[in-house]
């Protein structure tokens, strides 16, 4: 049993951090770092002309840990790259809420950055952000709370050496900022086990008659799909301790074609497909489409659309183009057209059959079917949805 | 990051400045210092001290902190006179404020007497600082004067006139702004108190200017003269300075709007109470020893005029007058000059005849948000900071959760608290004394909203806006728009009587058009002199319109009330069309809405109400209220046809309408219960007449698709009977049935398969009344169909029977008798003998079986002759006789 709450919490590390398992010293190069790995020089150089007054336990005053997640120049001259580009505004409300002993709350549809946002957070507050609980449908309470060692238990008795503390534990003992990814993926009764925690910041462990209260600096940043609403909603009483930062989609069409081609090609290559230098225009199409369906109006803002109930996210729209790549690969002839992506786009607008088949076809009969130059399209979106 | 980076750097590119402006080597985080930092500084002569007025108070308008300031000072030095920064014109009304029946938000309006169009705003709210110095004034008894230029002056420029004007007075007066509005407006170009531009509409400042105009004298709405005026190109050489940018921005701001809320709004009340306005005449007269004018050209003119003002008051009452103006013109007010310099500048100015009146106001006007050009963003905030003894950001929030659980959002004190805690050191974080308007909406979408922007417009509307509507007593003036309506009674000889009594009008006629598009206009601004009335003399031709018209006294107080929507019956029609567009709850008012602008004539309207129509149209999911909508649309359309309007946008949103109604209908009519189905085929047959209608006008292909879309209802087993049957009446009528198609479908639809009741549903789909007239008579002249009936229903079970026999009782009771008798002799006969077989018309009683070629001939020579034939022709014999036959039975 003990080794199984210990895979588990290791395990769910892991996977959040998207790395394998292993994190000592004879591993050379991680995959992929952690971000204060990753970014130790410029924490290095922030640490060494922050000048403001920090909150306990903080490696960084609040200032500069907006800095480094906004990017910008030191006054050594170190240049700080911009973690997250975004509304200024949500990144300083994010962090006050941390400085005001508030847990943080990043809401947004997937592939907003939400996890990128919350380990940057943590690795600048605290410099550590492997402080993290992976929330899934079969997350225990164990993994919040703490579990047992049950060798231990069994031979020695209840005791704090037979006790496997949760990353939150840990934190709270150290003064660090856990993490908590997918919050309204756990079940609601083990997130309740938030609620103590978060409010009364002790953590009592009946067994021994003890507890674990709090280092202040302790601080628990969440992160959530808001588009999985009702699957496992916060309780209004764990809601209310939270303070909440909604993750906006990208904000231009360029921003959003930039990022798709960016990742089509990363995996297009790590999936050995023929890179198609011709499918600008179509990833520029894919977008266009999935950001007017998904604001509800045209790019020229002269027309509206309905919206459907899908989420039409960046990590959706770059599905669609490395799918349309890997079909005009191996069935055309290699170069993405629009008969390529049709089918992709139409699985991904139309979720519900009834409600969303109306949405779409509006859309092509108002939108696209007098727009210029996409007749093409229009032909083959046609063709897939009759 | 980019703020960041601008916010080290602006301190520098501004270097030259930063010496003479106080605040500038403030460092962000101690900008409290920026109003006190004039201590330093060389002392101007525009210091004030409380021993020896003129006092000059430099406000911004609309400020809170200003007002406050304002109250602060004038208790400080109590002045035997108040002068303040508007119309002369105003003077006689000032005494009004005091009145019981006054509430702020209220304006004063001056308007060229026999021109109400030309027309111009000053409005003020409880927490603008010229109210404030007019209240306290008033209730001290004291002499309160407007210095401005008189508004005779500034209205009397027309467009035309204006080009020459402005030269003679200053000679590079390429001023933008000297076609624009503030030809009506005196203060368009006054960059208002911390000289801000106001016009920052126009010109450079549109990207931050508009955002802080704190002086919005001009309503853009109520003036005409906006659209009308020719653009001017813009030179580059003549940029305005936005006083305010540049002042933020020596003090490490990037946002003007921030800074002055910063330094002046956000303090609490200081020792000295003139301390502040001194530092900031001091920033301002650094300003202008270097930008001069700042491009305000117009600005001399009036400096001029209120430079005479200030020297005729202290005249008379020595030196404790106290000036309340636009921050920017402290410098000038206070500069040496000569009188006759001053009246030079004066001389020759165009001059009006000019009416002034208080007219209540709204907060959502003082607003940019109700879509004008110019005005506050947040009013409701505003006066809130201006009414609250002290925690204002405490008090804030409670208000925001008291919003909140009114509108039943749970909101409990603790949010309260943990709101406040997040706004407070937000401000701190962005370097700010106290939580601002940003601050308080980023902790409440935090903490109340759940990061949800949603219920943070409630917040908006409600509270950063407002709902605060103005009283001005009835002693008040009268409003131009009442002169324009009695102006315009008096040309179309219209006279508002008691009585009632009937107007019969001919729209052919001019005058009896312009009657017609008065008396909707004034219903369009609820002021229901005329009713429609159904025309007495039973004409249904649309170039006629009947009215029942009645004066009741009331009516002169909704025309008081409607004032605020503009100064003539067009321009407030129009603004108020605007606006019902813009509230209106759902599609089909906004479709009614488009015909009655056309009705009354209000083109300007239009696109508004049809872009709001369309956004409306994309989001209704109801194909049911598109369909409503459709209809009244296409009415519009082909009335604006009759009076030549401009229909092309109507028409372009209609067939967009259309399209929708098209993807929408089919899944739209599966699975409805009896009721729905025929409510659905009610909408099927009016998009049908519509479609026709709209054929004409639209892209090709509309009716094709239409019959598409007919033939998906038609043949689609999901989709009631009632509907189905529809469908395919309306194709067979269309002739777009296939020869023998018809009845193959019925046959389809009654065979034994079919549910009794969905049977007898697509009969009366089929032949019930509607848009295709009675189907009574195709059932006489298609025999196969009458047969189909006739064989289901003697195949149907007893039981069954009963069922279905209301629904066919109902189809056919809506027949004439002559039909109903026909078709019961054609029943009685055997119809089904025939049914399945030959094609030959079967005969009818009283008839042969075949046509008398003989008798039939005879009345070919009269025929021909009708129809001015020569020869005849054996096919004709034929037609003619089935002509016959088909008159024989009505």
């Amino acid at each position: 049993m003990t080794v199984s709450v210990n895979t588990a919490v290791n395990g769910s590390q892991s996977e959040a951090a998207g790395e394998p398992t292993v994190r000592s010293a004879e591993s050379a190069v991680a995959l992929r770092p952690h971000a204060e790995d990753a970014f130790a020089a410029e924490l290095e150089a922030l640490v060494a002309t922050d000048d403001r007054p920090r909150p306990a336990r903080w490696r960084l005053s609040p200032w500069a840990v907006a800095t480094y997640l906004l990017g910008g120049t030191l006054p050594d001259g170190t240049v700080i790259t911009p973690k997250y580009v975004g509304p200024r505004r949500l990144v300083e409300v994010a962090v006050t809420t941390l400085a005001t002993d508030r847990a943080l709350l990043l809401l947004g549809v997937p592939g907003t950055a939400k996890t990128w946002v919350s380990e940057h957070l943590a690795a600048a507050v605290s410099g550590d952000s492997t402080l993290l609980v992976q929330g899934t449908a079969g997350t225990p309470e164990e993994a919040i709370r703490y579990g047992w060692n049950y060798a231990q238990l069994l031979a020695h008795g209840p005791s704090r050496d037979a006790l496997v503390p949760s990353p939150v534990m840990r934190a709270m003992a150290d003064g660090m900022t856990a993490r908590v990814e997918e919050l309204t993926r756990i079940p609601a009764d083990v997130q309740d086990s938030l609620i103590t925690i978060l409010s009364e910041k002790t953590l009592p462990i009946p067994e021994l008659g003890e507890e674990v209260q709090a280092v202040r600096g302790f601080n628990v940043i969440a992160t959530a799909n808001d588009r999985d609403r009702g699957v496992n909603d916060l309780s209004s009483a764990l809601r209310r301790r939270f303070n909440t930062v909604v993750l906006p989609l990208p904000e231009s069409v360029e921003v959003e074609v930039d990022i798709v081609s960016r990742r089509v090609d990363q995996l297009g290559r790590s999936l050995d497909l023929p890179a198609g230098p011709d499918g600008i225009d179509e990833i520029r199409r894919v977008v266009t489409v999935f950001r007017e369906l998904r604001d509800g109006v045209t790019a020229d803002g002269r027309t509206k659309v309905k919206s459907p109930s899908g989420t039409l996210s960046t990590a959706e729209a770059i599905s669609v183009v490395t799918n349309g790549l890997a079909l005009s690969a191996h069935f055309g002839d290699g170069v993405l057209r629009p008969a390529d992506v049709a089918a992709g786009i139409l699985g991904a607008v139309v979720r519900d059959p009834a409600a969303d088949r109306v949405v779409w076809q509006e859309y092509l009969e108002a939108v696209v079917r007098e727009r210029e130059g996409w007749q093409d399209f229009y032909r083959a979106c046609r063709e897939v949805s009759a | 990051m980019n703020g960041l980076a601008e916010a080290a750097s602006g301190g520098e590119r501004v270097n030259g400045l930063a010496e003479a402006v106080p605040g500038a080597r403030a460092r962000p985080t101690d900008r409290g210092a920026a109003l006190h930092g004039g201590e330093g500084g060389a002392p101007q002569d525009t210091r004030t001290e409380p021993a020896v007025g003129p006092w000059l108070l430099g406000v911004r308008h609309h400020g809170p902190g200003s007002a406050r300031a304002v109250r602060e000072a004038l208790d400080a030095c109590t002045p035997s006179v108040v002068l303040i920064e508007g119309p002369p014109e105003a003077d006689g009304l000032v005494e009004l404020a005091g009145d019981e029946g006054m509430r702020p938000p209220v304006a004063l309006l001056a308007h060229v007497t026999d021109d109400p169009a030309r027309s111009a705003f000053w409005p003020l709210a409880e927490f603008s600082p010229e109210w404030v110095a007019i209240r306290w004034a008033v209730e001290r008894g004291i002499p309160a004067r407007f210095i401005d230029l008189p508004a005779a002056h500034s209205l009397a420029q027309d467009p035309d006139r204006e080009r020459d004007f402005a030269p003679a007075t200053d000679p590079d007066a390429t001023d933008p702004d000297a076609t624009d509005p503030d030809a009506t407006d005196p203060d368009a170009t006054d960059p208002d108190a911390t000289g801000t531009d106001v016009a920052g509409t126009d010109a450079t400042g549109a990207a931050t200017g508009a955002d802080r105009d704190v002086d919005h004298h001009l309503d853009p709405a109520a003036d005409p003269h906006r659209d009308t005026a020719p653009q001017e190109p813009r030179t580059g050489d003549h940029l305005r300075i936005d006083p305010l940018a540049v002042l933020a921005e020596t003090a490490g701001y990037d946002d003007p709007e921030r800074w002055w809320e910063d330094v002046v709004e956000h303090r609490g009340s200081a020792d000295d109470a003139l301390a502040p306005f001194a530092a900031l005449a001091e920033a301002m007269g650094a300003l202008r020893e270097r930008y001069g004018d700042g491009g305000h050209a117009r600005d001399a003119v009036r400096e001029a005029y209120m430079r005479l003002q200030l020297r005729a008051a202290r005249k008379e009452f020595g030196d404790a007058v106290a000036v309340v103006c636009g921050a920017w013109h402290v410098p000038a007010l206070a500069a040496r000059s000569t009188v006759s310099a001053d009246r030079a500048l004066l001389k020759g100015l165009p001059k009006a005849k000019v009416d002034m009146t208080w007219v209540p106001w709204t907060h959502r006007r003082l607003s940019r948000a109700s879509g004008y050009g110019a005005g506050i963003a947040s009013p409701g905030w505003y006066a809130h900071l201006f009414q609250a003894p002290d925690r204002p950001v405490e008090r804030w929030l409670t208000k925001v959760a008291g919003l909140f659980r009114d509108e039943d959002r749970t909101v409990s004190s603790a949010h309260v608290i943990e709101a406040v805690r997040l706004a407070e050191t937000l401000a701190v974080l962005r370097g700010r004394p106290l939580a601002g308007l940003s601050e308080t909406m980023d902790a409440i979408r935090a903490v109340m909203c759940e990061g949800s922007d949603v219920p943070l417009a409630l917040v908006h509307d409600r509270l950063v806006v407002g709902d605060v509507l103005g009283e001005v007593p009835p002693s008040a003036p009268a409003v131009p728009l009442q002169r324009d309506l009695t102006r315009t009674q008096r040309g179309l000889r219209l006279k508002p009587e008691a009585a009632e009594r009937e107007l019969e009008l001919d729209l052919r006629k001019d005058t009896d058009a312009a009657r017609s598009r008065l008396l909707h206009r004034l219903r369009l601004l609820r002021v229901d002199w005329g009713e429609p009335a159904a025309a007495s003399r039973g004409s249904t031709g649309t170039f006629r319109e009947s009215w029942r018209l009645r004066w009741e006294p009331e009516l002169a107080v909704r025309v008081a009330e409607a004032g605020i929507w503009g100064t003539t019956v067009l321009a407030a029609a129009t603004a108020k069309a605007e606006s019902d567009a813009i509230g209106a709850p759902a599609l089909s008012d906004v479709t009614a809405l488009a015909e009655r602008c056309l009705l009354a004539g209000l083109p300007d309207a239009l696109p508004t109400v049809m872009s709001v129509l369309a956004d409306r149209a994309a989001l209704d999911a109801d194909v049911g209220h598109l369909a409503q909508a459709l209809p009244a649309l296409v009415r519009a359309l082909r009335y604006g046809d009759v009076r030549g309007t401009e229909t092309g946008a109507l028409a372009e949103v209609a067939a967009g309408l259309a399209a929708r109604v098209f993807v929408g209908l089919p899944p739209a009519c599966a699975s409805l219960d009896a009721e729905g189905a025929a409510q659905m085929r009610g909408h099927v047959d009016a998009v049908h007449t519509a479609v026709g209608l709209l054929a004409d006008v639209s892209p090709p292909g509309l009716r094709g698709r239409w019959q598409a879309v007919l033939r998906i209802l038609g043949a689609r087993d999901t989709v009631p009977g009632e509907v189905r049957g529809r469908a395919v009446r309306l194709l067979l009528d269309e002739g777009e049935l296939r020869e023998g198609e018809a009845a193959r479908l019925m046959g389809l639809a009654l065979s034994p398969g079919t549910a009794p009741a969905d049977a007898a549903a697509w009969v009366e789909g089929f032949v019930g009344g509607g848009a295709g007239g009675s189907g009574g008579m195709l059932l006489l002249h298609d025999e196969r169909l009458l047969g189909l009936l006739d064989a289901w229903l003697t195949g149907v079970s007893a039981e069954a029977f009963t069922d279905v026999l209301p629904l066919l009782r109902r189809t056919f009771s809506a027949y004439e008798t002559g039909v109903r008798r026909t078709l019961g002799e054609l029943v009685r006969r055997g119809p089904g003998a025939t049914a399945g077989g030959v094609m030959a018309p079967a005969a009818i009683p009283g008839f042969a079986a075949e046509p008398d070629r003989e008798r039939a001939e005879a009345v070919l020579p009269v025929l021909h002759l009708i129809l001015g034939l020569d020869t005849p022709r054996a096919a004709q014999v034929d037609n003619d006789h089935d002509h016959d036959r088909a008159e024989a039975p009505v």
